[in-house]
């Protein structure tokens, strides 16, 4: 088994901390995993992206270069890396921030979503992405929502343990929408 | 960061080497910050205050190279660690450990260059790491990991090494090592007899003869027995230290020559081949000084026929090393961007194909 992951989107949408809990999981289900970021100049607003890989073998290069999976949380990053889906990949998009018009590979899976819209439904936008994470889990079906939500758990500050609950509900709102 | 149950740890290749650092025993850092090793500089702040042990930031890296001096001649064990154009910055210090036969471990995260150049890995300092990088005869030992469990081993080798042989060692990484996140298995804390073993160092000499550290020798004679000396130091780390790994060389038509993270990718592209039946080996230098020039040697005996492709993100350092080695009895040749670029697994397999065909 192999999955290569690329997150993208822009500097504050949570888009490096996606990536640490997909690595996380893959960590506690004995999986090897890689995780590498865009990094440096990185500023809120700017791109930023993340890649992924987790295998059931040792994995030599972290770097992506054809993915299996492709989360755009908005326009730019879905333009940038809408060439590296291998055909047949799984596209996960966020709809709220990217235009009905553009078009993608006919061969590709692919799951249009108002992210940032479900996440300020339930009061927080800064959780479209556990929205997104709540979709890729129910759609690859490679970790169960406990665990997602242990590492959640376990990595929310001690002065933020308020916001354990509103992530918990963005993860299982992304898991609705595909039901 | 998570501890699981087979106590793994998620971590970057800053943390795993700062936190390598720490079980090594190093109990002095003075660095200065510079992207893409910030995160290390970071970790050491935490985790040596947290230790009892010295942080400094210091405020320039001249500074800090200098305070590493000063620190391991007391008998600390003292670490700096830096990105490219800072570590050009410390090479007068560099010379200076060398030429007192100092021990300390100088990390380089590299980056682009030459000068300011760019944020992005890149492996553009293997000429200034490998053959001295300041003024004088002399050699720092250089170690390159290719995985954020590699680096955090290096570390604990890279203080070992340092005390045994009185000399600086460099651990070569590049931005992608630093930054990119694997589970780690954290090495044992090294119990250490700190000072005591260190009969040479400026310890306070009540009750004994004062020991002198230097590198100035005016006397006629002294400077050339003393560069003697080194050079007799030098060769022993050359036969005693060469490390690399290889894979499938036995029947290699073909053999894939990189090291850190440039031998990630190249790891990817002969796994590829090998499952098409193709006969590619991989050799992967560990300690790019001492060069594994023993392993390039068995290569032509054992393979007298194959061609070596030498790929780095570089215009072509190692590729030297690779070509003194090998004595002109192997073809060699060469793939390598730089400045951000990174050779592509296409890029290779197309080069590894036409080394094929000569």
């Amino acid at each position: 088994m192999i999955e290569r992951i690329i997150i993208a989107g822009s500097g504050g949408q949570g888009i490096m901390l996606m990536g640490k809990i997909l690595a996380e999981a893959a960590m506690l289900d004995n999986l090897h995993v890689t995780w590498f970021p865009t990094y440096g100049a990185e500023v809120r607003g700017g791109a930023a992206y993340c890649m992924v890989i987790i295998s059931s073998e040792d994995i030599p290069s972290p770097y992506i270069e054809k993915a299996d999976t492709l989360i755009a949380m908005n326009e730019a990053s879905l333009l940038k890396f809408r060439h590296r889906l291998r055909s047949r990949g799984l596209l996960l998009m966020n709809s709220s921030l990217i235009s009905k018009s553009i078009k993608t590979n006919a061969s590709l899976k692919v799951y249009a979503f108002p992210f940032t819209e479900a996440a300020s439904r339930l009061g927080n936008i800064r959780v479209a992405n556990m929205v997104a994470l709540g979709i890729y889990i129910a759609k690859r079906g490679i970790f169960n929502k406990q665990i997602i939500l242990s590492i959640i758990e376990r990595i929310a500050p001690a002065q933020k343990r308020d916001l354990i609950e509103v992530n918990r509900q963005a993860l299982e709102e992304g898991m609705r929408l595909v039901r | 960061m998570g501890r699981l149950a087979e106590s793994k740890t998620l971590m970057s290749g800053n943390e795993a080497i700062g936190e390598g650092a720490i079980r090594a025993g190093c109990d002095f850092y003075a660095g200065y910050p510079i992207t893409p090793q910030n995160e290390l500089t970071a970790y050491m702040a935490r985790r040596m205050a947290e230790q009892q042990r010295i942080f400094i930031q210091a405020e320039s890296e001249l500074s800090a190279i200098n305070m590493v001096l000063g620190a391991a001649a007391a008998g600390a064990r003292a670490m700096t660690s830096s990105s490219s154009p800072g570590i050009s910055l410390k090479q007068e210090g560099i010379s200076y450990l060398a030429g007192c036969q100092l021990p300390c471990v100088i990390v380089n995260i590299m980056r682009g260059g030459p000068g300011l150049g760019n944020i992005a890995p890149s492996q553009s300092d293997y000429f200034q790491a490998t053959r001295g990088g300041g003024h004088g005869d002399y050699r720092c030992i250089v170690l390159a990991p290719d995985s954020v469990q590699e680096a955090h081993d290096l570390m604990m080798l890279s203080f070992e090494l340092a005390d045994r042989y009185r000399n600086p060692v460099i651990l070569l990484g590049d931005g992608m090592l630093g930054q990119m996140m694997e589970p780690l298995k954290l090495a044992p804390f090294n119990s250490l007899k700190r000072g005591k073993s260190k009969q040479w160092a400026l310890t306070g000499c009540l009750g004994r003869q004062p020991n002198v550290i230097k590198s100035f020798y005016m006397q006629e004679g002294q400077l050339e027995e003393f560069n003697r000396a080194l050079q007799g130091k030098y060769k022993r780390i050359q036969m005693q230290q060469q490390r690399w790994e290889e894979l499938y060389i036995s029947d290699a038509r073909v053999i894939l020559v990189a090291y850190g993270t440039m031998a990630r990718i190249t790891r990817s592209v002969v796994r590829r081949l090998r499952q098409r039946g193709e006969r590619v080996g991989f050799l992967r230098p560990i300690s790019l000084w001492p060069f594994p020039q023993r392993a390039f040697r068995r290569i032509v005996e054992r393979r007298p026929r194959a061609n070596l492709l030498v790929i780095e993100m570089s215009y072509g350092q190692m590729v030297e090393d690779v070509r003194l080695a090998v004595e002109g009895r192997l073809r060699v040749e060469f793939l390598g961007r730089s400045g951000g670029g990174i050779p592509s697994q296409e890029e290779i397999t197309r080069a590894t194909a036409r080394c094929r065909r000569r």
